[in-house]
């Protein structure tokens, strides 16, 4: 059942050899960005798959541009990071890879955003199917006050994908490494689950429905140092079967668990004086850390952003 | 086992899903209709009473008392000050008692008396009003008779408990920190209540009235044992039975008379302009006092 | 200055009582004592007036079926039938219906259209129950009985409920007044407990692909269920004490019927009907027997709707 490849599991293993403390893994020195972004193994360009293209895509709220004219693929089975400064509209563009800004009051996408060629934003496209597909895991875990098989059973329910429920369950609860902690109580509440359990339920749940992308906001932002830790392991677990696309404020975060990595940034020259996100710098992680293009890129990572 | 295989199609494609979709909008067009029904009841009922009520009105509606029985041209005069003066009577008990209540429960109480206080206002608000009715008939009107007087202590029990809790949320909305500024400044904590807080709420402690007198001034049960046996006669004698619009309205509704019914309606009419309005006045300023006191936050 | 001299402890003592502090809170304690105490008085007087009666009748009382001013023979049983069933159709009719416009006004409805939706259907419990009752009895009476009454006789004429002519007024206008007091009531409280679900959960079962109404379903309703049985129980204590509207409406019939379409009467309507020209000094007391059976069931009802709200409240303190 387990679908973690070998060269995976001894780099997580190493990972965590050398991060064994929760110290370390906050105080990661800027020097350490590189090594951690070259240990990245470089995907072969002609591999690569595109999952979801954007082009020129602008979100604004009521009028404003949170963020604006992104352009940029989003790869298969690659771990996708988008990091930059509070502000700059990460999120935002995040969230309107699965039409979850649809919730939000006044918010508009313009620009395309296609799913394997097809644009999500086309008139009669549900967004329920495209949530089916590709998921969401957020800032802060949100189980729902239901049991731990409830939890996880929740979306196979209403996808009607009720045959096998059980090693379906199993299965989620495996691929994130819960199984082993919850299988004695899985008819007790989620919320009796500690933060960094809760985050990975909120994971197995996100997968059960067999999604191929998975967004994930910040997902270790809430979390203590050991549980991030169990979060970036999964995360470099995952990438063999799931596309991910993550937001994080860590920088160090992103170098260690991301393929590709945007940077953001805010524009604050804008015509009308605005303040909108843009993506300023998009490339393969090792890149982009070591030798990023763009001086702004370069002022961000190495501490000297203002 | 690996991910989905990519799809195809975003639409709702399988039967399940369509299925799924066609539930959800049901759902949702259930919940509008809801809507759309309370809001039809709303504008039958005041089309009907503008309908009935309004070709009834004239000059002499608002200011002659009612013509004796079998003549018309009445009007409803004693009734509209009758009204006029129990609301006003109720409202100097029960604005002062509900505010004090409230400045307890927030400024002093201990959180067990608090929230027993707020129980019992909470029964009180739930006691039917026709049983107030009984009580205050058997406690003021037994013995000494009728009046307006009795009549109004009647509503103000009914006002009490919507203006304590009214303005136990207001005042619970003003900032802790102006609060502690105050008492900082070595203001006593009753110099505070009455300096800082009370100002800071006022526009709330209105609107608790305005609804509670809204409320009192329709009220039917709490007057009709207390002040019904009236005379034709615009009075402003409180210690004598008044007559009340709500009571006129009731009195015509059950009477077999053409005539009686359209003063009924008119009587209706009138009640319900003066309801509503204040019912909108004070949403609105309610929604004004939050305002600006969520702007010190 | 002051480090060098620290200053006597006396210095930060009162310089003089303070009366207004004292005074004040005296003056609030007692405003709160008093309304405590007036709950006390209110239930004291009430049984006080009932006592004849329930020294003569006692508990039989509930179950007796005569009301005879001549005969002086009293008892509740019509009545709480009466009360009983317009209250119940009231509620079973309102509490989906106000459930649903709490939804639309918390999640469904366009954002534009919630403020003044929500606004118009409090306007509905605006309504003076006196003002309800007349459109009752002058509109709604008479359209129910020649459009309404005939079909449902005609198609459930063979169930006792809806057996016999049609009539302006009865059971069936009473409990329809009814359901339109209580919507709003139960429509508001409905629309504060669906805004207080958490959105991160909304979200979580959205972005697991649920429709709207299968969050709705699985996540909100039985986050706030137990809030929802509070507020049906509000309704119901509302209807069950209302006079004014029902005793316009519904006839004071005093033989009883099992058709909702005949005049019947209700606890409540009843007080208002005879209680002003009660004849005897044991009407007037089973008259407010009937108040007490009334503040008896309201009183459990709202306490009931209270402890409910206290638990949720503590179990949503307890989850933070």
């Amino acid at each position: 059942m387990s679908t973690v490849s070998e060269p995976d599991r001894v780099e997580s293993a190493d990972a965590a050899e050398q991060e064994s403390t929760a110290e370390v893994v906050q105080n990661q020195s800027q020097a350490n960005l590189g090594e951690l972004a070259a240990k990245r193994t470089p995907v072969p360009v002609g591999d690569r798959e595109v999952v979801l293209k954007l082009d020129d895509v602008t979100v604004s709220y009521s009028g404003s541009a949170a963020i604006k004219a992104v352009s940029m693929d989003v790869f298969r089975r690659h771990v996708t990071a988008f990091i930059g400064p509070s502000g700059c509209g990460k999120t935002t563009l995040l969230r309107s890879l699965n039409r979850m800004n649809d919730l939000v009051p006044g918010a508009i996408v313009d620009g395309t955003i296609t799913y394997h060629g097809h644009d999500l934003y086309d008139a009669g496209v549900d967004p329920v199917e495209v949530r089916r597909r590709i998921g969401m895991v957020f800032q802060r875990p949100n189980p729902f006050p239901k049991s731990i098989f409830d939890n996880v059973a929740y979306g196979l329910r209403l996808h009607g994908m009720k045959d096998r429920l059980d090693e379906r369950v199993e299965s989620a609860l495996l691929k994130t490494g819960l199984w082993d902690e919850v299988k004695d109580r899985l008819k007790s509440s989620a919320l009796a689950l500690s933060g960094g359990q809760q985050q990975r339920l909120c994971i197995a749940r996100a997968l059960a429905i067999e999604p191929e992308v998975v967004l994930m906001d910040e997902p270790a932002s809430a979390l203590d140092p050991i549980a991030t830790q169990r979060i970036e392991d999964l995360i470099g677990e995952l990438k063999d079967d799931y596309t991910i696309v993550i937001v994080t404020h860590n920088m160090q975060q992103a170098a260690r668990v991301a393929d590709m990595t945007a940077f953001f940034s805010v524009d604050v020259s804008a015509e009308r004086g605005g303040r909108n996100g843009v993506l300023v710098e998009y490339a393969p992680t090792a890149d982009l850390f070591i030798r990023p293009a763009d001086p702004r890129t370069e002022a961000y990572v190495t501490g000297r952003f203002g | 086992m690996s991910a989905a295989t990519p799809p195809l199609h975003l639409r709702s494609s399988t039967g399940r899903a369509r299925r799924r979709r066609l539930v959800g909008r049901g759902m949702e067009l259930l919940a509008t209709l809801a809507s759309v029904l309370a809001v039809a009841l709303l504008a039958i009922v005041v089309a009907s009473v503008i309908k009935e009520g309004a070709p009834a009105l004239s000059w002499d509606f608002f200011t002659k008392a009612p013509a004796p029985f079998g003549q018309t041209n009445g009007g409803i005069a004693n009734s509209i000050v009758g009204t006029a003066l129990m609301t006003a009577m109720a409202t100097a008990m029960a604005l002062p008692a509900g505010v004090l209540i409230a400045i307890y429960n927030v400024e002093f109480a201990p959180p067990r008396v608090a929230e027993m206080v707020r129980l019992v206002l909470n029964v009180l608000a739930g006691v039917p009003t026709i049983v107030i009715g009984i009580f205050v008939y058997g406690l003021l009107v037994v013995g000494s008779g009728q009046s307006a007087a009795a009549a109004s202590v009647a509503l103000a029990i009914l006002m009490l408990p919507l203006i304590a809790r009214a303005t136990e949320e207001v005042l619970a909305l003003v900032p802790a920190s102006l609060r502690e500024a105050g008492l900082a400044l070595g203001g006593t904590r009753a110099r505070t209540v009455v300096r800082i807080i009370l100002p800071t709420a006022v526009g709330g402690i209105v609107t608790s009235a305005i609804v509670a007198v809204a409320r009192a001034a329709g009220e039917t049960a709490p007057v009709l044992f207390t002040s019904s046996i009236v005379a034709n006669l615009v009075s402003t004698d409180v210690h004598s039975a008044l007559g009340s619009i709500p009571l006129s309205i009731y009195v015509n509704s059950e009477s077999p008379s053409v005539h009686d019914q359209q003063q009924a309606w008119a009587a209706a009419l009138v009640l319900l302009v003066f309801v509503l309005v204040l019912s909108i006045g004070g949403r609105l300023l309610s929604l004004r006092t939050r305002r600006q006191i969520e702007r010190m936050r | 200055m002051i480090a060098e001299t620290p200053a006597p402890a006396s210095t930060f003592r009162r310089r003089r009582p303070r009366f207004g502090d004292a005074g004040l809170r005296v003056l609030a304690g007692v405003a709160a004592i008093g309304s405590l105490l007036l709950v006390a008085l209110l239930t004291y007087k009430v049984v006080d007036e009932a006592w004849p009666s329930i020294a003569q009748f006692g508990l039989s009382f509930l179950w007796s079926e005569d009301w005879n001013a001549v005969t002086g023979e009293f008892g509740a049983r019509d009545l709480i039938w009466g009360t009983a069933f317009s209250s119940l159709v009231a509620v079973a009719i309102a509490a989906p219906v106000a459930i649903a416009i709490g939804l639309f006004l918390s999640e469904l409805a366009p954002r534009r259209l919630r403020a003044p939706v929500g606004a118009l259907v409090e306007l509905l419990a605006a309504i003076p129950s006196v003002v309800l009752g007349l459109w009752g009895i002058i509109v709604l009476g008479p359209f129910l009985q020649q459009h309404i009454e005939p079909r449902l006789g005609d198609w459930l004429g063979f169930i006792p409920l809806f057996s016999g002519s049609p009539s302006n007024v009865g059971l069936l206008p009473a409990a329809i007044v009814l359901t339109i007091m209580i919507i709003p009531i139960v429509a508001s409280i409905s629309r504060e407990l669906f805004l207080s679900v958490p959105g991160d959960l909304k979200q979580g079962s959205l972005a697991l692909g649920s429709t709207r109404w299968e969050m709705v379903r699985n996540v909100a309703i039985p986050q706030v269920s137990a809030g929802l049985v509070a507020a049906v129980i509000l309704g119901l204590a509302r209807a069950l004490g209302e006079a004014i509207a029902v005793s316009q409406v519904i006839g004071g019939g005093l033989n009883f019927s099992a058709s909702v379409f005949q005049p019947a009467d209700t606890l409540a309507g009843r007080i208002a009907s005879q209680y002003q020209g009660s004849t005897s000094n044991l009407q007037t007391a089973s008259l407010a027997y009937l108040a007490v059976i009334l503040l008896a069931m309201s009183l459990i009802a709202n306490i009931t709707a209270q402890l409910i709200v206290r638990r949720i409240r503590q179990r949503m303190g307890g989850a933070h």
